[in-house]
C-alpha cells in the first residue's frame, strides 16, 4: 500500500508493530494506542521515532500529553464511509496544535484526499497505486472552499469580502 | 446495508438473480452464460440455496455490468415460461402500475 | 433570489468535473460499485426499481425562471419528460442513465443548479418556508440564513461522512410551514429583547422507523453564533452517533439515548471551544449574503384592483382564488400556490411543458421567481392582485389550477413501490383513488383542511406519521396492506398520529378514509372545527368504531 507524503509517493521509515511484537533495536515504529499508553516512557526513550495508531472510537484528548514527543499520529478510516477520524484530525491540529505528521490509514481512496488535506492530514496510506499516483492532480481539484478549517485556505465568504473591499478602493 | 452474500438465502421454489445495468439502470437478469439480459426469459433459474449463492456471487463480482444483484422469486408455468414471482418483480419487469404524465 | 457569483459557480463546476471523472472510472471498472455508491449518492444519484433516480437540489425551495426551464430541459433530454417535486423541496427525475449524468449536471451547472449532497450520509438541502420573504408577519427572510448554512455545509471536510443523513429546516413565521420539529436540526428564527436576530434550536426530530419530535437544545443562539453552534452539534454527532446499525444512526437516536440534558451539555462544552473562532459570522458577511438576494421592485398597488373585482363574478375563478391565493406582506400582491395534485394524477409531478409554461408565467407575473413547498406543490410568490384573473386562466389551461390546496385531495405521497426499491407497497395509486373519491370541490371544502400523507414503507418519506390521516403501506404474506393513523401534525403543534386499528388491504383504503371522513363530519362540534382538532378532542375510539364496525 503506497504511502503518500509531501504530495508524492514516498518511502515509509515506520514499521507497524502489533500489541506484542518485540521492539526492534532502533528504527522508527508505529504502535497501537494501548501499547503506547501503557509503555510511553520506555518507547519514547529508545532510539528511533515513535508514532501512535489511534482508533477512531477513542477520545483523542488522551494523547495530548504526548503530542510534543511523538513523530506520527496515524488515524484510522476502517472503511471510507466512517468519518470519525476527520473530527479527530481537526481537533489535533486546531485545538491541540499538533505539528507532527498526521497520517490517514485504513481505506483511503482518492475521492477523500481533498477532505483529508483540509482536515489536517499530511500523509496517506493509499489503498490503490493509481490513486497514490494521482495525488497531486486530485489535490488541486477544488479551488473554492466554503468553510474554515485549520488549513489556512481563505473561505469563499472572506474572499468575497476581499473582492468587495478591493472594488471599493480607488472609487 | 447487508451484502447480498451475507444475507440468509431462503429459496422457495424457483428464483433468478436480478440487478440493474450499470450504465443505464435498466432491469436485467443473470443468464447461464455469465452475462446479463434485459429479458426475463433469458434468466438462469436456481432451485436451491447453493445454486443461488453461486449465481449471486458471480453476479456480485460482475459489477461492471450490473449493480445491486439479489435473488428474486419467479414462477415457471407449464409451458416453461418464466413469470415474476411477486408484485415487486412484476413492477420491475413491466414498469410502473400508473400512467406516466407524458 | 440568491444570485450565484463566480465563486459559487466555480465550486459547482469543479464538482461536475470531479463527478465526470468518477463516472468514467466507474464505467471502466476502475471503481467498484462499493467504492462508487457513496460518491454517486453524494451527487444525488439513487438506484430505484427500474432505473437510476436523480435528485436535484433546490436550495430552500427557491427557483428562478431560467432554472425551472433548465429542469424542464433535463426532463426532456435525459428523462421521460417530467419531474417529481419532493417533500424536501427538491426535484427528482426517475429514468436517468448513469452515463448521461455528467452532461445533465453540466447543463444544470450553467444556471447554478447542482445535486450536491441530496443523498448520502451528509448534510442535505436546508429547507425552509416556501413563503419566505413574502409571508405577512414573518420576522425576517430565513433564506439568508439557509444560504449561510448551505454554504457552510457544502463539501464540509469534517462532516461529509456522518453516521447517517442530516437534515436542517428553518422557519421565521409563527405558523411553521417548514416542519422544523421533525428535522435533525430545526431552527426557529426569533429576535431577542435588543431586537437582534437569533434562533431557537431544536435537535433530534425525525420520522422514519422511529419518529421523534425535536427537542429544544438552546432557546436563543445569536445569529453570529449560528454556524459555530451547528458545528458543535455536528462534531458531537459525528463522533458519537452510532455506526453499527443504520436504523439507529440518526441524531435523534443519540439524543434519545443520551437524553437531551446530557446531549446539550456535550454540545455546549464543544461549542465553548469554538464560539469565538473564525466560525463567528460578521455582520459584514451577513450583509453580503443579504445583498445578493434580489428582491422585486414592488409597485404601489391598490388593495382591490378592478380586474379582481370584475373577476369575482366568475365562480370558478372565485373558488380558485379563495383556495389557492394567500395574503402577501405587500399590499396589492398575493402568494399563489400552484397545485400539483390534479384529480386522478400522481401527486407532485410536473411535465416539461408545464415547467416551461410556468417559467413564462413566473416571468410575466412573479418577477421570475417560483417556490417549491414540502407539500409537493409550487408557488408564485409575488403576483400582483390585478394579474390574478389572467394568471388563473393560464394555469387552468395547463391543469395547474385545481382548487384543492390544503384540502383532502392535496395529498403528500412518496413514490412507493411503483418506483422505489425500499418500498413494500404502492402509494401513488392509493393517492389517485383518494382524489377520485373526493373529487367534488364542494365536498372537499365542506371537509376543510385535511392533510393525507402516504408512505410506501416504514422509512416514511411520505411523512405519514405527521399526517392528519397517515397511511403506511406494508407487506403481509405477499400482499400490500395499509396501516392508518389519525391526528398527526407537522406544524408548530407537531404530533405523531395514532393507529386506528389493524391494517387494511389495497382495495379497502379509500373506503376506510371515506368512513373516517364520515365520522368526522358527524362528530365535529361545528364546521370550523378541523378534522385534526376533532381527533384531538375525541381521540381515536369513535373513528375506530366507525371504520371497523363492518370489517
Amino acid at each position: 500500500m503506497p504511502l503518500v507524503n509531501g504530495g508524492k509517493i514516498a518511502d515509509d521509515s515506520f514499521v507497524k508493530l502489533a500489541v506484542d511484537t518485540p521492539l526492534p533495536e532502533g528504527g522508527d515504529i508505529l504502535v497501537p494506542a494501548e501499547r503506547f499508553l501503557s509503555d510511553a516512557d520506555a518507547l519514547l526513550k529508545r532510539a528511533g521515532k515513535v508514532g501512535v495508531i489511534w482508533p477512531n472510537n477513542r477520545d483523542i484528548a488522551e494523547l495530548v500529553p504526548y503530542l510534543g514527543k511523538i513523530a506520527v499520529v496515524a488515524l484510522v478510516f476502517p472503511n471510507f464511509r466512517d468519518g470519525r477520524a476527520y473530527s479527530q484530525a481537526r481537533l489535533l491540529r486546531e485545538r491541540y496544535n499538533y505539528r507532527g505528521e498526521l497520517r490517514a490509514t485504513g481505506q483511503v481512496l482518492r475521492d477523500q484526499f481533498v477532505f483529508m488535506l483540509r482536515a489536517g492530514f499530511d500523509s496517506f496510506e493509499v489503498k490503490k497505486q493509481a490513486d497514490a499516483e494521482a495525488f497531486m492532480q486530485t489535490a488541486k481539484r477544488y479551488s473554492v472552499f466554503y468553510q474554515p478549517t485549520g488549513d489556512g485556505r481563505i473561505t469563499a465568504l472572506h474572499r468575497r469580502m476581499q473582492l468587495r473591499h478591493s472594488e471599493g478602493v480607488g472609487t | 446495508m447487508t451484502s447480498p452474500l451475507q444475507q440468509k438465502l431462503k429459496i422457495n421454489g424457483s428464483s433468478v438473480v436480478t440487478a440493474n445495468r450499470t450504465w443505464d439502470g435498466v432491469v436485467v437478469y443473470r443468464t447461464a452464460a455469465k452475462g446479463w439480459s434485459a429479458d426475463l426469459a433469458d434468466a438462469a433459474i436456481v432451485r436451491n440455496s447453493d445454486e443461488a449463492k453461486t449465481l449471486l456471487a458471480e453476479a456480485v463480482a460482475d459489477d461492471v455490468g450490473a449493480i445491486g444483484p439479489y435473488i428474486a422469486p419467479v414462477q415457471v408455468d407449464e409451458a416453461g415460461k418464466i413469470l415474476p414471482g411477486n408484485l415487486r418483480e412484476q413492477i420491475r419487469r413491466d414498469g410502473v402500475t400508473i400512467d406516466l404524465p407524458v | 433570489m440568491y444570485a450565484y457569483d463566480e465563486i459559487d459557480r466555480t465550486l459547482v463546476n469543479e464538482r461536475v468535473s470531479e463527478f465526470r471523472d468518477q463516472v468514467q472510472r466507474r464505467l471502466s471498472g476502475e471503481l467498484t460499485e462499493d467504492e462508487f455508491k457513496m460518491l454517486r449518492l453524494q451527487n444525488g444519484v439513487y438506484l430505484q426499481l427500474h432505473a437510476y433516480m436523480f435528485r436535484v437540489a433546490i436550495p430552500y425551495g427557491t427557483l428562478a425562471s431560467n432554472q425551472l426551464r433548465q429542469l424542464a430541459h433535463v426532463a426532456r433530454k435525459y428523462d421521460r419528460g417530467y419531474g417529481h417535486f419532493t417533500t424536501r423541496q427538491n426535484i427528482q427525475f426517475n429514468w436517468i442513465k448513469l452515463s448521461d449524468l455528467p452532461d445533465a449536471l453540466a447543463d444544470l451547472a450553467e444556471v447554478g443548479i447542482h445535486a450536491m449532497q441530496t443523498s448520502g450520509n451528509n448534510m442535505r438541502n436546508v429547507t425552509s418556508d416556501q413563503w419566505a420573504g413574502v409571508a405577512p408577519g414573518e420576522i425576517e427572510d430565513p433564506r439568508i440564513w439557509s444560504e449561510l448554512i448551505r454554504q457552510h455545509t457544502t463539501l464540509h471536510p469534517e462532516f461529509s461522512f456522518l453516521p447517517r443523513k442530516f437534515k436542517i429546516a428553518i422557519t421565521a413565521s409563527d405558523h411553521d410551514r417548514a416542519a422544523i420539529k421533525v428535522h435533525d436540526i430545526g431552527l426557529r428564527l426569533i429576535k431577542n429583547e435588543k431586537g437582534e436576530t437569533g434562533f431557537e434550536v431544536l435537535v433530534g426530530g425525525g420520522l422514519g422507523r422511529t419518529p421523534f419530535i425535536g427537542k429544544t437544545i438552546k432557546h436563543f443562539v445569536h445569529g453570529r453564533d449560528l454556524l459555530s453552534y451547528i458545528e458543535a452539534i455536528l462534531r458531537v454527532y459525528n463522533q458519537y452517533g452510532r455506526r453499527d446499525n443504520i436504523y439507529k444512526a440518526r441524531i435523534k437516536i443519540l439524543v434519545h439515548e443520551l437524553g437531551i440534558e446530557k446531549f446539550s451539555r456535550e454540545v455546549e462544552e464543544e461549542w465553548q471551544h469554538i464560539r469565538n473562532s473564525s466560525l463567528q459570522i460578521d455582520d459584514e458577511v451577513i450583509e453580503d449574503i443579504r445583498s445578493r438576494f434580489i428582491y422585486p421592485a414592488y409597485e404601489k398597488l391598490p388593495h382591490m384592483p378592478d380586474e379582481l373585482r370584475q373577476a369575482a363574478a366568475d365562480p370558478d375563478f372565485e373558488a380558485w382564488r379563495k383556495n389557492s391565493v394567500a395574503a402577501h406582506k405587500n399590499q396589492g400582491y398575493s402568494i399563489v400556490t400552484i397545485s400539483l395534485k390534479p384529480i386522478g394524477a400522481p401527486p407532485g409531478d410536473a411535465t416539461a411543458e408545464q415547467m416551461d409554461a410556468l417559467a413564462d408565467l413566473a416571468d410575466k407575473y412573479s418577477f421570475g421567481e417560483i417556490r417549491v413547498g414540502h407539500e409537493q406543490n409550487l408557488a408564485l410568490p409575488h403576483v400582483a392582485k390585478r394579474d390574478l384573473p389572467a394568471l388563473w386562466k393560464a394555469l387552468d389551461k395547463l391543469g395547474l389550477a385545481t382548487p384543492n390546496v390544503n384540502l383532502i385531495t392535496d395529498i403528500i405521497a412518496c413514490p412507493g413501490l411503483d418506483y422505489c426499491s425500499l418500498a413494500n407497497a404502492r402509494s401513488i395509486p392509493i393517492a389517485q383513488e383518494l382524489t377520485r373519491r373526493f373529487a367534488n370541490h364542494e365536498l372537499a371544502n365542506l371537509i376543510g383542511r385535511l392533510h393525507i400523507n402516504i408512505s410506501g414503507c416504514i422509512n416514511a418519506c411520505g411523512h405519514h406519521h405527521v399526517g392528519h390521516i397517515g397511511i403506511l403501506g406494508v407487506e403481509k404474506n405477499g400482499e400490500e396492506v395499509y396501516q392508518i393513523t389519525i391526528g398527526g401534525r407537522a406544524d408548530e403543534s407537531a404530533a405523531l398520529g395514532n393507529l386506528i386499528g389493524p391494517g387494511v388491504k389495497f382495495d379497502e383504503v379509500a373506503d376506510v378514509v371515506e368512513d373516517i371522513v364520515e365520522a368526522y363530519l358527524a362528530l365535529r362540534e361545528r364546521p370550523e372545527e378541523l378534522f385534526v382538532d376533532t381527533v384531538k378532542r375525541l381521540g381515536v375510539e369513535p373513528f375506530k368504531e366507525r371504520v371497523y364496525a363492518t370489517r
